[in-house]
C-alpha cells in the first residue's frame, strides 16, 4: 500500500470517528433504517415475479376469476412499501442530522484550534490559504457525508440484497452479472482518470485564469492610463482559450460516463435476455415471470453500479479537503507553560500589595508556585538576545537594551532592520533564540502567555477592526470598560469628534475591517482601543503612519497624554514621531547601531543624522 | 435578461443544438428498449421462437450501441457547448469592462468584477449545460414514456399521469420552500467566512488582547446559526428521497393490481407488463431531474442578473466621432472646472478651477488629504469628465481628443500605482510596446532604477511578484515613473509618486527631469514640501479651491497652508529642542 493510500484511509477513519463519536444513536438508527429500506426496495422489485407467477398466471383462462388472494398479496407489499418509506424518510433525515453536526463539530474544532496556533502559523501560510479551509475544505466534505458516504452504503447494501436475490434466481446468470459489473469497473476507472486528469488541469486553469483577472482588473486604472486595453485583452483570450481546453475535454469524459455506463448496463440486460430465454426454454428450470424478476434486478444492480462510480470524483475531492483540514487541525498549539499570573491588587494602608477581585488600575505579577506578588511596573530589559524565524537566517544580533518604568524608547531603521521583531518578542509572538528577556525582573518565559500579553498594549500598523458597534471594539481589550470609559479613551485619542460625526455614532456598525472609516480613522480607533485596556507597557508599530502631518500634531497631544506614566516602544518610519523618546534605537541588520537621544545622534552625525535629513530610504 | 447573455453563445450554436438533438436520440432508443424486451418475452419466450429472440436481441443490441453512441455525442457537445459559451461570456465581460472609465469601475469595485467574471460565470455555464441535456432529456423522457405506456394501455398511462402530476407538485413545491431557505445559509456563510478572515487576518490583534475565548465563543454562535438554518433547510430537501420511494411504490402497486385483471382479461399480456414498471421509474426518475433543474435555474439567475449588470454598463466616457488624433504641445487650461463623483453640484469635489499652465513647466500641487489633489490631475487625461467647465490639452478641449492619442500624450503615474508579475523589461514595456534596450535604459537612468536594477542579478530580467511584493516601495515608485517616461509624453503627472523615495534620490530624479525632458510639462503632487520647492509654480489646494496659485518663494511668503506644511516639516527639523 502507498504511502498516500495509507493516509487516505487514516483521514476516513477520522472522519468516521467523528461520527462514532459523536452520533452513535443515530449512527445505529441509520444503518437499521437504510437496511430495511434496501430490503423492501429489492422486495418490491421481485414482487413482479410473485405477481405473475403466483397470481396471475394461474387465473389465466379461469371463468369468474377470484381476485381475493391478489388483493390480499398487494396489500401485504404495500405493507412492506409502506414501512420502505417510513425507513427512507427516517435515514435521509438522520443523515442530514449527522451531517450537519458532524460538520458544525468539525468547523467549530478548526477555529478553536487555530486560535491557539503561533503567530508563526499565520505568518508562513498565505490569509487566501487559510481561508479556503473553511470555504472549500468543508464544503466538499459537506457534500462527501451528507451525500456520498450515505449513497454508497445505500447502494452497496441494495448491491448486496439485489445479488443474493439473483443467485436465489440462477447462478449462472448471475456470474454473467458479475463479469459484467467487473468490465463496467474497469470502464468507469479509465473514463473517471481521464475525466479527473483534465479537471486536476482545469482547477489549474481556472486559478491562472482567476488569478489574472484578478491582478488585471486590480490594476484596471493603470491600464487605462497606459491605453493598454487591446494587451490586456489579448493576454486574456490565450488564458481563457487554455481554461475552455481543459473544462470541454473534463466535462467530455465526466459526460460521456454516464451513456457508457448505462449502455454497458443495457448490453448487459440483453444478453441476460437472451440466455435467460435459452435457459428458461431449454431447461425450464427458468419461468417467464423468474426471468422478468432477473431482468429488473439486473438493471437495478448496474444502476447501482452506475451509482457508486458517480461519487468516485466527490470522494476524492473530499478527501483532499479532509486531508487538509486534519494537517490544520493537526499544527501543534503555541505553548503556555507559565506560572505567573497577572492579578488585580491595591494598596492596602501599608501600602503593601494586597490582591483584589475588581480592576484597580493596579496589577502585580503573582507566582502560583510560591504565590508572591510582584508589583507590575513596566520594567522591560534586553539581554544578549538572539533571534532568527528561519534557522541560520539571523535576524537579531546581540541585542541588549532596557526600558525604566515610564521610558519611552524608539526604534527606527529601514525596512527589515528587525524594528517589528524586537516587538514580537516582547509578547512572546515569537520566543527568542538565546538571551533573556526580562520584565520586572521576571523571565517573561516564565510568565503566563495570555497574562504578559494582557500587560501589553498595541497599536499596529494595519490596523485590524471587527465587525460589530465601535464601541464594542473600543472595549475589545478590556470587555468590562464601562461607556464613559471608552469616549474617554476616544477623546484622548482625538477619536471622539468623527465618531461623533457617524451616522450613529459610537453604536455605528464597522463592517469589512472598517471599509467605510479612512485608514487615518482606523488608526485612531486603534490608538483608544488600546487606551481603554489601560496597560502598563505600551508597543506602538508605526500607529501614526497613516494620520497626515498635520493632523499627527493633534494626535500628538492625545498621544502623549496616553504615554504618560508608561513604559512605551515605538517604531515609527516618520521620525518626527520619535524625536521626544527617552532613548532612541538605530537597527540595521538587526544590530543596533546607534543609541542615544535625539539631540546626541544629531550631534553624532551618524546614521540617524542621515536619516533624519532624508538622505537615505526608509521604505 | 436571459436573451441578452445569450447572445454570447456565439459560435456554440451549433454545439448547444446538436447537444437535444442526439439527447433526443437517445431518449427515444431508451424507451424503445423496453418495447423490444417485452417482446423477446411475448414473442421469444413464450413461443419457445429462438429465431425471434436473436432477430430482436441482435436489434437490441444494435440499438444499446447506437444509444451509446448518441450518448457520448451529446454529452461531448454539451461540454463543448457550455464551456465555449462560458468563454465567451467571460470574454465579454472582460472586453467590456476594458472600455470602462475610472467611474465605472469604481461603481462595481474590483473585487465584485472578479466575482462577476469567475464564480457568476461558472455557475451559468453549470446551468448551460444541465440545462442542454437535461432540459430536453426529462421532458423527452418522460413523454416517451408516458407515450409508451398509452400505447401499452391507456388505463394505466393515467394512474401514471396522476401519480407524476402529484410527485412534480410536491417536488416542486419542496425547491420553491427550501431555496430562500438555502439563500439565508450562504448569508450566514458569508458572515462566517468574515469572522474567520478578521480573525486571520487580525490574529495578532485577538493574541495581543487575548481574547481568543471571546472571538471562539463569536464563530461558535454563527456556527450554531448555520448549523441550525442548514438542518432546517436540508431536513427540507431529504423528503424528495422518501417521497420519491413513495410514488414510485404507490404506482407499480396499483399497476400490479389493474394490470392483473387485465392480463387475466386477456388485454395485456405479462411482458407488456413488465415494460410498464419499468417505465414507471424512468417516469418519475424525469421528475426529479426537472424538479433539479428548477433549482438550478433558480440559484443561476442571480448570477446571470450580475453578469448582465456588466455587460450592459454603459462606458461613462466616450470617444469622439470627429476625434484629434495629435497632441500639439503640453499647455493645460483648466476653465472655470467643477467636477463631482456623483454628478451632483451640490456635492463638489472641484470648485470652479481656473489654471493656465505653459508648455514645459514645472507645477507642484500640495494640500491636506482630501483636498482633491488627484481629482484635479485625472481631469487632464480624461479620467473623468469634467461637472462643467473645460479642460485643454495643447489648447484643445480633452474631449475633443481620441481618448487613447490624449493618454498616450499624458503619462499619468497614479498614486495607488501597481506593477504586474512578469520581468521588469515586460513592466517597462507598458509603456511602448517595443522599446528597445537603449530606450529602456535611458529611461531607467532617470528614474534612478539603474542603481538597483544593476544589483539584481537578472537586471531587467528581475521577475516581479504580482503587486511587485518583491521590490522596496521606493524601488517600485520609480519603476512605475521608468515606465510612464516610456511613453514619451508631452505631460507627466506624478501622483505623490516619490513618496518612498529618499529625498536625495528624489532630487536626482527632479534634476533628471530638468536635463532630459525639459519640454515636457510636469505635474508634481508631493506630500513633501522638498519635492516641489525647486518647482516653477505651486498650486495649493484646499476642499477643492485652488488657495494660491504661485511661485514656491511668494508661497512661503503670502500662503498660510503652505507655511504650516512648511513648518512642520522643514523649520521642525533644524530646530533641536
Amino acid at each position: 500500500m502507498s504511502k498516500r493510500k495509507k493516509l487516505d484511509k487514516n483521514v476516513l477513519f477520522r472522519i468516521l470517528k467523528y461520527i462514532t463519536d459523536n452520533f452513535k444513536m443515530e449512527l445505529i438508527v441509520i444503518i437499521i433504517a437504510i437496511i430495511v429500506s434496501s430490503v423492501c426496495h429489492v422486495s418490491s422489485q421481485l414482487f413482479l415475479q410473485k405477481l405473475i407467477d403466483d397470481y396471475i398466471t394461474p387465473l389465466i383462462g379461469v371463468v369468474n376469476p377470484s381476485f381475493q388472494r391478489l388483493g390480499q398479496a398487494v396489500f401485504f407489499m404495500a405493507l412492506i412499501c409502506l414501512v420502505g418509506v417510513i425507513a427512507t424518510f427516517l435515514y435521509t433525515r438522520v443523515v442530514v442530522i449527522i451531517s450537519q453536526g458532524v460538520l458544525k463539530i468539525i468547523r467549530d474544532d478548526m477555529f478553536s484550534h487555530m486560535e491557539t496556533l503561533p503567530v508563526k502559523f499565520f505568518d508562513d501560510n498565505s490569509h487566501g490559504d487559510i481561508m479556503s479551509y473553511y470555504i472549500n475544505d468543508t464544503d466538499t466534505l459537506r457534500e462527501m457525508i451528507s451525500q456520498s458516504i450515505p449513497n454508497v452504503v445505500n447502494s452497496a447494501v441494495i448491491l448486496v440484497a439485489v445479488f443474493i436475490s439473483m443467485l436465489t434466481l440462477n447462478v449462472p446468470l448471475t456470474l454473467v452479472i458479475v463479469v459484467g459489473v467487473l468490465v463496467m469497473l474497469k470502464v468507469a476507472k479509465v473514463v473517471g482518470g481521464q475525466a479527473s486528469k483534465y479537471f486536476v488541469l482545469r482547477q489549474k486553469s481556472v486559478a491562472t485564469v482567476n488569478g489574472f483577472i484578478e491582478e488585471m482588473i486590480d490594476g484596471q486604472k493603470v491600464i487605462k492610463v497606459f491605453t493598454y486595453e487591446d494587451e490586456a485583452k489579448k493576454s486574456f483570450d490565450k488564458l481563457n482559450e487554455e481554461l475552455f481546453e481543459n473544462t470541454k475535454k473534463a466535462n467530455t469524459f465526466a459526460n460521456i460516463m454516464m451513456p457508457i455506463m448505462g449502455n454497458i448496463g443495457y448490453l448487459l440486460y440483453v444478453v441476460i435476455a437472451i440466455l435467460g430465454s435459452i435457459i428458461a426454454i431449454k431447461t425450464n428450470t427458468l419461468t417467464i415471470g423468474a426471468i422478468a424478476s432477473f431482468l429488473l434486478l439486473t438493471r437495478n444492480f448496474t444502476m447501482q453500479v452506475n451509482q457508486v462510480s458517480q461519487q468516485y470524483n466527490s470522494v476524492a475531492l473530499a478527501m483532499a479537503g479532509a486531508r487538509r483540514i486534519f494537517n490544520l487541525i493537526d499544527q501543534k498549539s503555541e505553548e503556555n507553560k507559565g506560572h505567573i499570573v497577572l492579578s488585580y491588587v491595591r494598596k492596602n494602608d501599608d501600602g503593601l500589595l494586597v490582591e483584589s477581585n475588581t480592576y484597580t488600575g493596579l496589577w502585580a505579577w503573582k507566582d502560583l508556585d510560591n504565590n508572591t506578588l510582584t508589583e507590575l511596573k513596566g520594567d522591560v530589559r534586553f539581554i544578549d538576545v538572539d533571534f532568527s524565524y528561519v534557522k541560520g537566517k539571523q535576524v537579531l544580533k546581540d541585542i541588549n537594551l532596557y526600558a525604566k518604568p515610564g521610558q519611552k524608547i524608539a526604534f527606527v531603521g529601514a525596512t527589515g532592520a528587525g524594528k517589528t521583531t524586537i516587538t514580537n518578542l516582547i509578547n512572546r509572538f515569537y520566543d527568542i533564540e538565546s538571551g533573556t528577556i526580562l520584565y520586572d525582573g521576571i523571565d517573561i518565559k516564565r510568565i503566563n502567555k495570555n497574562d504578559l500579553r494582557k500587560s501589553l498594549g498595541i497599536v499596529l500598523q494595519d490596523t485590524n477592526l471587527f465587525t460589530g458597534t465601535i464601541m464594542d471594539n473600543l472595549r475589545y481589550g478590556r470587555e468590562n470598560a464601562t461607556d464613559d470609559e471608552c469616549i474617554e479613551a476616544a477623546r484622548l485619542a482625538n477619536a471622539d469628534k468623527f465618531i461623533r460625526k457617524l451616522p450613529n455614532g459610537y453604536n455605528t456598525i464597522i463592517k469589512g475591517n472598517g471599509s467605510n472609516l479612512s485608514q487615518g480613522q482606523r488608526q485612531l480607533l486603534a490608538i483608544a482601543r488600546c487606551a481603554v485596556s489601560n496597560p502598563p507597557v505600551m508597543i506602538l508599530d508605526e500607529a501614526t503612519s497613516s494620520i497626515d502631518t498635520r493632523t499627527e500634531k493633534i494626535v500628538q497631544d492625545g498621544m502623549d497624554k496616553l504615554m504618560e506614566g508608561r513604559t512605551v516602544f515605538v517604531i515609527a518610519h516618520r521620525l518626527s514621531t520619535v524625536r521626544n523618546a527617552k532613548a532612541i534605537m538605530v537597527l540595521e541588520n538587526g544590530e543596533i547601531i546607534e543609541r542615544g537621544d535625539h539631540e546626541k545622534l544629531i550631534e553624532e552625525k551618524g546614521k540617524y543624522y542621515q536619516l533624519y535629513t532624508g538622505a537615505f530610504e526608509l521604505e | 435578461m436571459i436573451k441578452r447573455i445569450l447572445k454570447s453563445v456565439r459560435e456554440y450554436k451549433k454545439a448547444t443544438f446538436l447537444t437535444p438533438f442526439y439527447v433526443s436520440l437517445e431518449v427515444i432508443l431508451e424507451v424503445l428498449i423496453p418495447v423490444l424486451m417485452a417482446d423477446i418475452i411475448d414473442k421469444g419466450i413464450e413461443k419457445s421462437d429462438f429465431k425471434v429472440i436473436f432477430i430482436i436481441g441482435g436489434i437490441l443490441v444494435l440499438l444499446a450501441i447506437l444509444s451509446l453512441i448518441f450518448g457520448a455525442l451529446s454529452g461531448k457537445y454539451a461540454a463543448l457547448a457550455s464551456s465555449g459559451f462560458a468563454k465567451n461570456l467571460r470574454k465579454d465581460m472582460y472586453y467590456k469592462v476594458q472600455d470602462y472609465s475610472f467611474s465605472n469601475i469604481e461603481r462595481f469595485s474590483s473585487s465584485s468584477l472578479v466575482t462577476r467574471l469567475t464564480t457568476d460565470v461558472n455557475n451559468v455555464q453549470m446551468a448551460y449545460q444541465m440545462i442542454t441535456r437535461i432540459a430536453v432529456r426529462a421532458p423527452m423522457m418522460l413523454l416517451f414514456s408516458l407515450l409508451m405506456v398509452l400505447t401499452i394501455n391507456a388505463k394505466l398511462a393515467l394512474i401514471f399521469l396522476i401519480v407524476a402530476f402529484v410527485l412534480g407538485f410536491l417536488l416542486i413545491w419542496i425547491a420553491t420552500i427550501a431555496h430562500p431557505l438555502f439563500e439565508g445559509v450562504f448569508t450566514t456563510y458569508d458572515e462566517l467566512n468574515n469572522g474567520v478572515q478578521e480573525n486571520v487576518r487580525g490574529i495578532r490583534v485577538v493574541k495581543a488582547y487575548v481574547q481568543e475565548e471571546h472571538e471562539i465563543d463569536k464563530f461558535n454562535k454563527i456556527s450554531d446559526k448555520i448549523y441550525r438554518d442548514f438542518l432546517k433547510a436540508e431536513k427540507l430537501v431529504a423528503l424528495n428521497n422518501p417521497i420519491m420511494r413513495l410514488c414510485i411504490y404507490t404506482s407499480i402497486l396499483l399497476v400490479s393490481w389493474f394490470g392483473a385483471h387485465y392480463v387475466v382479461s386477456g388485454t395485456l399480456t405479462s411482458g407488456e407488463l413488465t415494460s410498464v414498471v419499468t417505465y414507471a421509474a424512468q417516469i418519475l426518475n424525469s421528475l426529479m431531474m426537472l424538479s433539479m433543474i428548477y433549482v438550478m435555474c433558480i440559484i443561476s439567475l442571480p448570477s446571470i442578473k450580475r453578469i448582465v449588470e456588466v455587460l450592459d454598463e454603459k462606458p461613462d466616457l466616450k470617444n469622439p466621432k470627429k476625434a484629434i488624433y495629435e497632441v500639439k504641445d503640453g499647455s493645460i487650461v483648466f476653465d472655470n472646472v467643477s467636477f463631482s463623483y456623483v454628478n451632483d453640484q451640490e456635492k463638489l469635489s472641484l470648485k470652479d478651477v481656473n489654471i493656465k499652465i505653459k508648455s514645459g513647466e514645472v507645477i507642484g500641487i500640495i494640500g491636506g488629504i482630501g483636498s482633491s489633489k488627484s481629482t484635479l490631475v485625472n481631469l487632464i487625461p480624461r479620467l473623468y469628465d469634467v461637472l462643467t467647465g473645460s479642460v485643454k490639452v495643447g489648447g484643445v478641449d480633452v474631449r475633443d481628443y481620441d481618448i487613447a492619442s490624449l493618454r498616450d500624450s499624458v503619462a499619468v503615474v497614479l498614486q495607488k500605482n501597481v506593477l504586474f508579475s512578469g520581468t521588469i523589461m515586460d513592466n517597462l514595456r507598458w509603456g511602448k510596446k517595443d522599446a528597445t534596450l537603449e530606450e529602456v535604459k535611458k529611461v531607467c537612468d532617470i528614474a534612478c532604477c539603474n542603481e538597483f536594477i544593476d544589483k539584481f542579478p537578472l537586471g531587467y530580467d528581475t521577475y516581479i511578484d504580482q503587486g511587485g511584493t518583491n521590490v522596496s516601495g521606493g524601488q517600485k515608485q520609480r519603476l512605475c515613473i521608468a515606465r510612464a517616461l516610456l511613453k514619451n509624453p508631452k505631460i507627466l503627472i506624478l501622483d505623490d509618486s516619490t513618496s518612498a523615495v529618499d529625498t536625495k534620490t528624489d532630487a536626482l530624479i527632479r534634476k533628471a527631469f530638468k536635463e532630459y525632458i525639459p519640454d515636457v510639462t510636469k505635474i508634481i503632487i508631493a506630500q513633501r514640501i522638498s519635492s516641489v520647492e525647486d518647482c516653477d509654480r505651486v498650486i495649493v489646494l484646499d476642499n477643492g479651491e485652488i488657495d494660491a496659485f504661485d511661485t514656491p518663494k511668494k508661497l512661503l511668503k503670502n500662503n498660510k497652508i503652505y507655511q504650516e506644511v512648511y513648518n512642520s516639516q522643514v523649520r521642525g527639523s533644524d530646530s533641536s529642542e
